[in-house]
């Protein structure tokens, strides 16, 4: 299983100097970054030891294409959650509604997410499904080091050094960028990316709590949203290098020596 | 009408615009002469139901829960350990959770799961927590996602907090995200700025989102604790006061709680000093004009005379010219140090992203119109292969006196 989400590809956000804000213009929408290398080592797993890859993203009808594209990559079934009872949802009714249609499923062994999303940044809602689903974690995965059908072993990234774990099967697991380098769609995935059916699953397609979807479900609530304000215009040096850098330096001495306290 | 989570009232709209304006998601355009929500890409933020100045945009309240919010009480600090060493970032937390708690009135407790380290939570109350809850075993040695998330559970249940903060790291988020949902807590990641509302006492979660492109203030109305990650550096650590007093509850916990399903097989701590940049001070990062990998040793060199960390940009990262490790932005780390001096970084906005609130930022870029430059403290227009070096000349100089 592999959980995706759709997002404002933000390679082609620009922003604007003057207010500050996002040129929203043309901006497209793409397969999280990250979810493509969960895409990416899902098939890897799949060469290797067999199974079906399903990819399974929440949102809007829309989203479909993002799951158009992990099957033209390889994944062999797609599933859209989607219904307007999730709007709404923060990480908590996000993870809660994934870990239903997962159940549903019911036949997974490995769950693979990316670390986090581009657009919200959080990195809760993978271990947010393990929670909801009682399943043991690896996160931040850089390499799958041996895996079977009872367990697996991931190369986890910490900030000190790495560490390798352990675990039974079923697992979730979130990757991080350099677990592989995610390959580009045949031409024969595209074809068949264009003609798979992919499955569609409302809020009444699920077994659980409607108070847990969506809105009602959200413990959390944006009250705010604003720009941050633009940094002070900075002072720009030009000229002989000579010249311009005993001026920096002088500039910076006491905060280097600051920070090194 | 009544079941969508937002409508604009078709008899209120008079067609302004201001809406469209506020809407950081685009979600809303004009259709003839009536402005209309599209609820696809609308994220329910609120932007716009406050700039209606004609009250035309309705967003539908959840329904009430009717849990007793004031059975929770104090402002908890997850204490975060590795290898038996409390971690800078919980100083911070203390620090900050300590202003919160004074406001609200509440006690400041920090939770140290750990392994034989009970002669370390006086450096806790030192650093202003009014009790620490000390839970000791040797399964806690080291950091454990399953029996750590099942112990803050437990202490959750039993001693119902209004507030936990959490550091914003690799442990912090595996972490805390586990704890969130089995509690039902609300949870805001990566937080960069707390406050308590002053009428409903409420904690004020602010937290970058759209890679820092947008801030957005967060919210746990009616569900306890608030639970918040914390960006690292963002916080001022508290200072010591040798003289605080506190208390320490050793709590304990059954065997059942302890148990986990995955377990570490391997640890290598990693060997270059220089790799941890997210707790660098002052971090010097190579990008692509440096042309090729060997002339990373020209960044390595002034990182050295500064202590400093060495960061990269993506471009360099995926040029091989560098390990993943020391990478900046979106795709690579977030990064907050005191000093942060970009070298042939261009300054990409994902780039950006990773590394726009440092206090200071020097770039080097030999393009006048670099975008860096708009983010720059102090910007040297130039041949990096010259600078940089004589920066690393220059400081040394000036460092030794």
């Amino acid at each position: 299983m592999v959980c995706i989400k759709q997002v404002p590809d933000t390679a082609d956000v620009k922003i604007d100097p003057k207010t500050n804000t996002l040129i929203r213009e043309g901006v497209v929408s793409i397969v999280n970054p990250f979810d493509m290398y969960a895409i990416e080592e899902s098939l890897r797993l799949k060469e290797k030891l067999g199974g079906k890859v399903t990819a399974i993203t929440m949102g809007p009808p829309q989203a479909e294409n993002a799951l158009r594209e992990a099957i033209a990559m390889g994944v062999d079934a797609g599933i859209l959650v989607s219904d307007r009872a999730f709007a709404g949802s923060d990480t908590w009714a996000t993870s809660y509604t994934l870990a239903l249609a997962l159940k549903k499923i019911g036949d997974y062994g490995l769950i693979l997410c990316g670390k986090q999303a581009s657009d919200g940044d959080t990195a809760q809602v993978g271990p947010g499904i393990a929670a909801h689903l009682d399943l043991p974690q690896i996160t931040y995965v850089r390499k799958i080091e041996e895996v079977s059908a009872e367990y697996v072993i991931g190369e986890r990234l910490l900030e000190e050094g790495s560490e390798a774990i352990r675990a039974p099967v079923p697992c979730m697991l979130t990757v991080v960028k350099e677990i592989n380098e995610p390959r580009l769609p045949s031409l024969k995935g595209k074809l068949a990316a264009k003609k798979a059916q992919i499955t569609h699953w409302k809020a009444d397609d699920l077994q659980g709590e409607k108070a847990g979807m969506g809105l009602d479900g959200s413990p959390t609530k944006v009250v705010k949203i604003f720009t941050p304000p633009a940094r002070q215009g900075g002072q720009i040096f030009k000229g002989e290098p000579e010249e311009i850098v005993p001026q920096v330096v002088a500039k910076l001495k006491d905060a280097v020596i600051a920070a090194a306290s | 009408m009544e079941n969508e989570p937002i409508a604009i009232d078709k008899d209120k709209c008079v067609g302004c615009r201001l809406c469209i304006k506020s809407c950081p998601f685009g979600a809303i355009t004009m259709q003839g002469k009536l402005a209309v929500i599209d609820l696809a890409k609308c994220t329910l933020c609120g932007a716009c139901v406050e700039v209606c100045k004609f009250k035309a945009i309705a967003m539908r309240k959840p329904a009430a829960a009717a849990a007793d919010l004031s059975a929770y009480r104090d402002v908890w600090v997850f204490a975060e350990q590795k290898d038996g060493h409390i971690q800078s970032i919980t100083y911070e937390l203390l620090g900050e959770g300590r202003k919160l708690a004074d406001q609200l009135g509440m006690k400041l407790c920090a939770a140290l799961l750990g392994h034989r380290m009970a002669d370390q939570t006086a450096e806790l109350t030192r650093r202003g927590a009014d009790r620490v809850y000390l839970v000791d075993a040797p399964e806690l040695a080291y950091f454990q996602d399953e029996p750590y998330a099942a112990v803050l559970i437990e202490l959750v249940r039993r001693h119902k907090p209004a507030i936990m903060l959490c550091g914003a790291t690799t442990i912090g988020r595996s972490l805390v995200a586990r704890v969130a949902v089995r509690v039902k807590a609300g949870l805001t990641a990566d937080c960069t700025g707390l406050a308590i509302d002053p009428e409903t006492k409420n904690l004020l979660q602010t937290r970058p989102a759209f890679g820092g492109n947008i801030m957005a203030t967060i919210i746990t109305p009616r569900h306890r604790p608030q639970m918040a990650t914390v960006r690292h550096k963002v916080m001022k650590e508290a200072g010591i006061d040798v003289k605080r007093q506190g208390e320490t509850i050793i709590e304990k916990v059954a065997a059942e709680v302890l148990k986990s399903r995955a377990q570490r097989v391997r640890f290598v701590p990693e060997t270059e000093t220089t790799a941890n940049i997210a707790e660098a001070n002052i971090i010097v990062s190579g990008g692509r004009g440096l042309q090729a990998p060997e002339n990373f040793a020209i960044v390595r060199e002034l990182a050295e005379a500064l202590g400093a960390g060495v960061g990269s940009s993506r471009a360099a990262v995926d040029a091989g010219w560098i390990p993943y490790s020391h990478q900046v932005g979106q795709t690579g780390k977030t990064v907050c140090p005191k000093i942060y001096i970009a070298c042939g970084i261009s300054g990409q906005i994902q780039h950006l992203a990773g590394m726009s609130s440092s206090d200071i930022i020097v770039a080097i870029n030999k393009d006048p119109d670099a975008p860096i430059f708009r983010m720059a403290t102090y910007g040297l227009v130039g041949d990096l292969f010259k600078i940089v070096p004589l920066l690393t000349r220059e400081f040394k100089k000036a460092l030794k006196k």
